[in-house]
Parts: C-alpha cells; sequence; structure tokens
C-alpha cells in the first residue's frame, strides 16, 4: 500500500481558487458576512457531551451484547417511497431531499421502518438486532419548544417465530438491566397488552370504529387526571358516561400476576377471546419476569396504551420516579416516541414486516426503544451538579520538563510511551515553563506527570508525580512503563 | 390491526379480479366498475397508505451494513481510536447537515456535488460534505484556539455514478486535526506518528508515507520558471505522477491542462490506492472567523472505507469466521420440561456480568442448541439435565472441543469466569 501525504491540503487548493475568482469577481462573493450557526433544531456535541454519550452507549452497548444481540446500520436517508405511508399524520414531519435529477430521497424517521425494510429485503425470519442512530423529525418548534430535529434513537428487536413470551420477556430483562446500570434512580416498567385493552373496550361497549381514538385518549391517563380523560372521551370521543366508566374502572386496576388471573376470572373480560388470550400470555409474561427476577420493578398497568398503532401484543413503558422536569411538550411524546418521564418504551409489532415484503410475509417481533436523549440530559444535568469533572481525554501521564532544550528527550520519552500502548501528551513548545505543563495536567485531569531533567537523565531514572498530590518518586527509565500501568489502573 | 389486515386481503383479492378481467379482455363497463371498488377499498385504507408496492431498495450509492460488516467495522474503529486517545485527543460531533451557507463557497467545482434538503419552508439546509467545513465552523462558533480533536462521521456526496464506479455517496470519514498557534512541526510529526501507529496496528501489510511541504513545490515552481498564475493548475497536474507516468504528465504541462478533474480523488480527497492524506492548512478557519483571526490547523483524514474493504476481503479468505455477536455461554438443556430452569440459570449469568444467551423455545432439541453454537461461535454451553439439577451441578462443554466439565450450580459464575479467562481471553 502507498500512501500519499503532502503538505499540501486539497482543500487549500479550492481556497485558492475561490480567492482567485472572488478577486477577478467581486460583487456579492466579497461578502464574508458568516452566519455562525447550526440548524434549527439541531446541536453540536462538545467533548464533555462526547464522553458523557460514550458513557452512556457503552453501558447500553454492553448490556445488548450480553444478551446476544448483533448490531446492523442503515443510510441516513432512504427512498421517499419507503418511508410514504408508514407514519399517519406525522408524515408531514419528514425530511426531503431536494429534487436534484435524480431518485426521490428523504432522511430517516425512525429506525423501525429501515429495519423492517431490511428484514424485507435480506428475506431475513431471524434476528436479535439492536440500530443506535440519528433521526429527522421537522417538528413545529412553536409546539415542541426545545424538541430536537436530530436526535439519537437507540432501537433493539428480536423479530422471529418463536415460543410464546420469552424474547417478550428477556426485552423486559434488558430495560431493567439498562435502567439500573445507568444509575438513574428509581423506575418502574407498566405492561399492558393490545389484546386487553381491545378486549376492554368491546366489553365495555367502545363501537369497534372508536377502538384507535379512544386508545389514544386512554393514553393520556399518564399525564391528565382521569375526570379529564372521562370529559374528553364523553364530549370530544363521543362516547356515553356509562361507557366511560365501565373504562376507568378498568384502567384504575394495577397488580402483578395476581391481576391477570383476577380478570381471567372477570365475568364480563372472560367472554372476549381477545382479552382472555393477552391476559393468559400476561400470565406467562409474569411467570418469566420472576424468572428472570425484574418483577420487583415490573406493574401490569391497565391504562397504559402507547401510541403507536402497530403494536399487536405486549406493551411496555419505562419510567423514572425522579422526573428531572423536561422541556415544555404539548403532546408529551418524546423522541423516544414514549410519554413525558418515560425512558424508554416498546411493545410487540407482528404486522408491520408483512407490509413490507411483496408477499406478504410475517416476521413478528418484539422490542424496545430506549429514551437517549432523555438519558444524556439527565447525565448532562448530573455532570453540571456534581464535583467530579467530566474527562475529555483519557490521557495517563503528560511527559514535562523543568529546564530548557530538553525537547528531544520529551519527544523520545512520549514516543516510547505510546509504543509500549500507554497514553501520554506532551506540550508542543520547546521550552515549556513547568508550571504552564502542570495546568495543563490540572485543567485536563491528567492524573500523572513523568518529568525529565538533566540530573535525572543522567541518573536514568524519570520523576514521576502524582498531579493531584504532588507526591513524586523517582522511577528507573526501564520501570516507568509499569509505573504508570500500575498507577492508573 | 385485524380490519386494516382484512382491508388488505380484500384489496388483494379484489386486485387479482380486475386483473383477471383484463386479461379476459371484458368489458369496459365490468373492468371500471371493479376498478372502482378497489380504488375504494384502497381509499378506506387512507391516503397514501393504499399504495403498497413496495420497492426494497436503499438509495443509489448507498448501503445497508450488515452484521458482519459492522463486527469488521468496530473493530477497525477500535484499533483508529485508541490511537487518537492514546495521543490526547477529544472528539465531536456535529449535525448530518448544515446551513446551506455555511458550506457555499467552500468546496469549488465539487460544491455540484452537494446533497440539498428540499425546501420546505424553512432554512435551507444541505448534507455536509466532509468533516473539515463543519469544523473551522465549530471552532470559529465557539472561539475555539486550540484542540486535538477527532471525528468519526458519515459524510455526503452526490458522485456521478459513471464517472466513479463503485463509489458510494454515503461514506465514513475519519479526520484528526490538530488546531492552534504552537512550536513548529511538533503537532505535524505526532500526526505522521499517528498514521503510522494506526497502519501499524490495522495489520494491513507494508506501506510508506510521502511528504512534501507547499512551500517547497511553490519555490519549486519559481525557480523552475513556472508563471505565478499556473501554479495551482500545474501542482495537480504534477499530482498525477502516482498513477501517471512522467511523459503522460509532462504532456499535459505542455499542452492544455485536461479540463475536467479525473483525477481519482478518493472519499478521503487523497488519490487512488492511498489509505490516509493529509496536510497543514492555516487559512481556513480565518474564513470563517468574523474578524478573520487565523487558527492554523494540520490534520489527518484515514481512508476507512478503503480500510473496510480491505478487511472485508481479508476476512472472507480467511479460514476464522467473523463473529457477530460476543456471547460466551449457551445455557441449554437435553430433556424437556426444563425452560424455566434454563431461564433461571441464564438470568443469573447476566446479573452476574456473563454474557450468555438461550433459544426462546419450551423444549428445544439438544442438537439445534449445539448447531446454534457452532453457527454463531459459541463457545461455551452450560447443559442443564435432570439429574444434574438433582446433584446439583451443570454440565459445561466447550463446544469445538467436546470437552465437558461437572461443575457446582452454586458456584457456575465464579468457575465460569476462570474457564473463560483462561481459554478464551
Amino acid at each position: 500500500i502507498s500512501i500519499n501525504i503532502y503538505f499540501w491540503y486539497k482543500l487549500q487548493r479550492q481556497v485558492a481558487k475561490l480567492l482567485q475568482l472572488k478577486a477577478q469577481l467581486g460583487g456579492d462573493e466579497g461578502k464574508h458576512v458568516f452566519v455562525l450557526k447550526t440548524a434549527k433544531g439541531t446541536r453540536d456535541y462538545n467533548p464533555k457531551q462526547m464522553a458523557i454519550r460514550e458513557k452512556v452507549f457503552n453501558i447500553i452497548i454492553s448490556c445488548f451484547k450480553r444478551h446476544g444481540a448483533e448490531t446492523i446500520d442503515t443510510p441516513v436517508f432512504e427512498l421517499k417511497e419507503t418511508l410514504t405511508g408508514k407514519y399517519g399524520e406525522d408524515s408531514k414531519l419528514i425530511y426531503d431531499l431536494k429534487d436534484q435529477g435524480g431518485e426521490l430521497l428523504s432522511l430517516r424517521y425512525d429506525l423501525t421502518v429501515p429495519f423492517a425494510r431490511y428484514l424485507a429485503m435480506n428475506k431475513i425470519t431471524n434476528i436479535k438486532r439492536y440500530h443506535i442512530a440519528k433521526v429527522y423529525r421537522r417538528d413545529n418548534p412553536a409546539m415542541t419548544r426545545g424538541r430536537y430535529r436530530e436526535f439519537y434513537q437507540c432501537d433493539f428487536d428480536i423479530a422471529g417465530q418463536y415460543d410464546a413470551m420469552i424474547p417478550d420477556a428477556e426485552c423486559l430483562k434488558i430495560v431493567y438491566e439498562i435502567l439500573n446500570e445507568l444509575d438513574l434512580g428509581d423506575f418502574h416498567i407498566k405492561v399492558n397488552d393490545r389484546r386487553i385493552l381491545d378486549g376492554m373496550f368491546a366489553v365495555c361497549g367502545v363501537p369497534d370504529e372508536k377502538f384507535r381514538t379512544i386508545c389514544s385518549t386512554v393514553d393520556k391517563l399518564d399525564k391528565m387526571a382521569w375526570e379529564d380523560v372521562k370529559k374528553e372521551m364523553v364530549n370530544e370521543k363521543g362516547l356515553s358516561e356509562d361507557v366511560a366508566d365501565r373504562i376507568g374502572e378498568y384502567v384504575s386496576m394495577q397488580g402483578g400476576q395476581d391481576l391477570a388471573e383476577r380478570l381471567l376470572q372477570d365475568p364480563k373480560l372472560s367472554q372476549n377471546k381477545q382479552a382472555c388470550a393477552g391476559l393468559t400470555d400476561m400470565k406467562l409474561l409474569f411467570s418469566y419476569l420472576e424468572l428472570f427476577q425484574v418483577t420487583d420493578k415490573v406493574v401490569f398497568d391497565l391504562s397504559l396504551a402507547r401510541g403507536l398503532d402497530y403494536y399487536t401484543g405486549v406493551i411496555y413503558e419505562a419510567i423514572l420516579s425522579q422526573t428531572i422536569p423536561a422541556p415544555a411538550e404539548q403532546n408529551g411524546a418524546d423522541e423516544a416516541g414514549v410519554s413525558v418521564g418515560s425512558v424508554a418504551g416498546g411493545g410487540r409489532y407482528d404486522g408491520l414486516v408483512g407490509m413490507f415484503d411483496p408477499k406478504g410475509r410475517k416476521v413478528p417481533c418484539v422490542g424496545v426503544s430506549i429514551g437517549i436523549e432523555r438519558i444524556f440530559s439527565i447525565m448532562e444535568q448530573k455532570a453540571e451538579t456534581s464535583s467530579e469533572k467530566v474527562r475529555t481525554t483519557e490521557t495517563q501521564v503528560l511527559v514535562a520538563s523543568a529546564q530548557k532544550n530538553l525537547l528531544e528527550e520529551r519527544l523520545k520519552l512520549t514516543s516510547e510511551l505510546w509504543n509500549a500502548g500507554v497514553k501520554a501528551e506532551v506540550l508542543y513548545k520547546k521550552n515549556p515553563k513547568l508550571l504552564s505543563q502542570l495546568q495543563h495536567c490540572e485543567e485536563t485531569g491528567i492524573p500523572l506527570v513523568a518529568i525529565l531533567g538533566e540530573q535525572e537523565l543522567k541518573d536514568g531514572v524519570v520523576k514521576l508525580r502524582n498531579v493531584a498530590s504532588r507526591e513524586e518518586v523517582d522511577v528507573p527509565r526501564a520501570d516507568l512503563v509499569d509505573e504508570i500501568k500500575k498507577r492508573t489502573l
């Protein structure tokens, strides 16, 4: 392999051309008024934010890997027709690319549709995959103050035909593990089932065609009181008060496996096939959750409705107990598609992939979306209030000198350290002052400084100083690497 | 959802009816009647939800990364990022699109290759073309005068496929830059040290790094008698020496310069055959600063996509399989009705940080469980059985060698860790 590196960067050639053209032109090319901002709804991540982001991703990805998941990646834009017709009303929030003479393209709106396309395209029937990537939504800033238009989604899904509820239980175990490890305080996970909801609506007397719209009203119970939710059902959605009251009785129920058992005995619900199927599976789910030791934080909650249309079975949502006020969100649906206070949500969606397959072949799926952006804000706030500084580099030692004319020695030692895998830095100054070198360590959190001096060089040692405690010890050159590694474990 | 499925079924059936009538050349009225029914059904689905003709492909010039490719990609990124971190670099990230005006006027002729977003009533936006301009914007925006940063992200170029067959329109760039006023050549030397380290660790075989200097080139052109205004154009002709013979390069210099750039400039902005390129560019950031404040920069762009292809090819020809998961042990059972025991043990292993899997089957056959291990490279299988459970043990089998040991269940985590460290780390 041959590598060409010229001390001449291609861009400078273009800059020179540009200046040349400008010199010839004048006009409005001469204007250098530069608007230094990112696009609305987008932001840069500075090194501190990147360090936090990396920590969060590491915890989450380790968990996914611990459970044997693979990962995939898809392009940031899809053919416009791939995304068309998949998001209902939200379709108007899709970013389109300009028609520049080729295919019509749009930026991806979520990771689920690309996933379904990937499965259908590759004729995959079984996969356990995670996908962490940014998605794009042209949210109206007036309605959704503080919400980003470019934001991370973190999806985990298990696709394939399996014995009932086992993968569903593993998804919940994964959410539980992640939220524990992220150390965000207490949380609980609500579970329900689309079939139980639909069965419940049926036995309460909700007309079939109103199921979905009543569902989205019930969904608001996590931030509206029952009285207001009832009002919406009766006044806006046209339900009779009786029906609404009947619904009210059910949606106030919470419990565990015991609740599922009780409801299977409920005279009305037990007559509804769908509800029975959902309740039987709920019992089964809880038995697996018991084996996974997560039932202490999981609640079967009949008021959980979840917005998305494509869920066909179990649905769940993880909510932090200690909610830090989120930016003003009217409808509460977060980037992760979960309501305010949530940090994760998901469920079973057996019909989606079939929509993408030319033969309509179904691939059952169950998955969860982690509310990464919410978690980032929480961690960023924690970091700000914490006394502990967030480091943006991992440097273990700065190679320094107190005296002049020791640049060569410094560079040589730094290179030896790099070659031995030690994370080291050296100031780009021929004769830096010791103070500025120590200041650099303090500012960036470098724990050790290896100080070279004429006498030490003659004696074949290096002064290794602990920046925080100022303790110093003379270390023989040959032992330096081991000494550094020992102290920076 | 049931309603929708019924509707879709009805649409499908009605579609067949229409097709049949057409192929039988039935009367117009009949066909129209059935088509109307079909459209009505589709209308019930709502809006453009009706159209289900599905083109299963990615956009031209883009591709999915499957799990094997992701495993290779992760390995490459880890090596490169460790090197950057070893040298004390921080990292940043910028949005995938910038204000159109940020990118305007920065890329000369290549500007026509920029992807624009549709004007949907807001700001005019374009997808980033490289990571250097966003970097310069970031520095100027945040008034940063010193930073050592790496940035690995995808960039977008609407390359004409006729000219650049096989080139991607969405591809990774991996940039490392040192910005700031420092004593001469020290950061420049560190950039070269970093390239050297990365290429060594990636184990891509032998390599060499060519260096030169813009000032030497310009000086050389001057003493050879090249007119000032021809410096840049002669420079790009000399650039072609890495793939054209001197005779042809000389011909181009003497005759007319070639109009368009068939220069084989690669994704990294380096010529074909290269895996990294860069240099010092002191004037760029000043273009972004309202006061024209200069921030000298030196950096390198690693040709990640080239490296991916090389590693992917190596993986294909290698006997060693690339694993797409990191699972250490599968929890299995030979007998029926042991799902509960399997789930319990798997959960304990997860709680202890062990990477474990269990099949989503109540009563799987041992053979299929072993096959899963072989297909995905899981090295160990923990086999539960009635007798063993009574004895309080679990059989741990090495999938490759078939050697088995009996481990006490209560100590399984400890023993497993020892075995894993001894044999597999």
